[in-house]
């Protein structure tokens, strides 16, 4: 391994671990405090807003000064999303997240955090998260080929 | 922490967006969990070691914090068991069609000013608004 993957490596493990401290200092691994937030028509807890304003905040501006550069520190390019367009997959792939994070207070990043405490609730959410991602990823990657077996065939 | 402190919000939003910082100035990659969480589960994926490297990070870091300070944490989930699979099942399947999640979406696109992005958020938003909702007249749980 050489050493700018290896420099990768620590780095990602160095950003996990900063995005799980600011997970947990926010208030984003405590599941009642988030669906508080979530219910605006209740008792309404307005606080986690600043989560994502002083997030966004942070990397909104660095962002800017970052994408000027030709190339990341350690590697040949970029790796960022390439397609821009809106359809209805993504639409109804974003009501549904919502859905399940309502009802349960977890998104993804504080679910693997909060999962290390070995509570039994938390590790059953992130079981079922990890069993849905693999049913769309699976689903997907079957009707993928279907696509591909039919275009050959059409040739 | 009581609810009407602000600081601690502000201050763990920041500390995330450094994270995603760090993650694209130096290896040129999206801080988007779901992503990349997803990309340990498929064995065709090339990418994996990097993924390995920030989850192991993710879940440690939460291993520390929980033995250090648990309230953290605060897992008073009251919701049936079923609720919290079928919630689990939505925001795995939605995350993978909806190509992201919070972070992802929420905090790297926007900030990219990706209309995708804003898009996604703007609609997981609403239906986390009407999922919470619903589920307190319902009364399930609470």
């Amino acid at each position: 391994m050489n050493t700018s993957r290896l420099a990768t490596l620590v780095v990602a493990a160095i950003a996990g671990a900063l995005f799980a401290a600011g997970l947990v200092v926010s208030g984003m691994t405590q599941p009642a405090k988030v669906v508080g937030f979530l219910d605006v028509f209740g008792n309404w807890d307005p606080s986690l807003a600043l989560v994502m304003a002083g997030a966004v905040a942070v990397h909104f501006v660095a962002t800017r000064w970052i994408l000027r550069r030709p190339a990341p520190v350690l590697e040949q390019r970029f790796r960022l999303p390439t397609v821009s367009h809106i359809d209805g997959r993504l639409l109804v792939g974003g009501a549904l997240f919502g859905v399940g994070w309502g009802l349960a207070g977890y998104c993804p990043g504080p679910a693997v955090t909060a999962a290390a405490t070995g509570n039994v609730v938390t590790l059953a959410f992130v079981a079922a998260m990890l069993a849905g991602m693999a049913l769309h990823d699976g689903l997907r990657a079957r009707a993928e080929r279907g696509v591909l077996f039919k275009s050959r065939k059409r040739s | 922490m009581s609810e009407t402190n602000l600081v601690s919000p502000i201050v763990g939003g920041a500390m995330i967006g450094t994270a995603a910082t760090l993650l694209l100035l130096l290896t040129g990659r999206i801080a988007g969990i779901s992503g990349i969480v997803a990309g340990l589960l498929n064995a065709r994926e090339p990418d994996r070691a990097w993924r390995v490297a920030f989850v192991a990070g993710l879940f440690g870091m939460g291993a520390v914090l929980a033995a250090l300070w648990p309230a953290g944490f605060a897992i008073e989930i009251t919701r049936p068991l079923w609720l919290v699979l079928v919630a689990g099942l939505l925001v795995g399947f939605g995350s993978r069609l909806g190509n992201g999640c919070t972070s992802g979406h929420g905090v790297c696109g926007l900030s990219r000013l990706s209309p995708r992005s804003l898009a996604v958020t703007l609609t997981f938003i609403t239906t986390g608004i009407i999922a919470a909702t619903l589920t307190r007249l319902a009364g399930v749980g609470a």
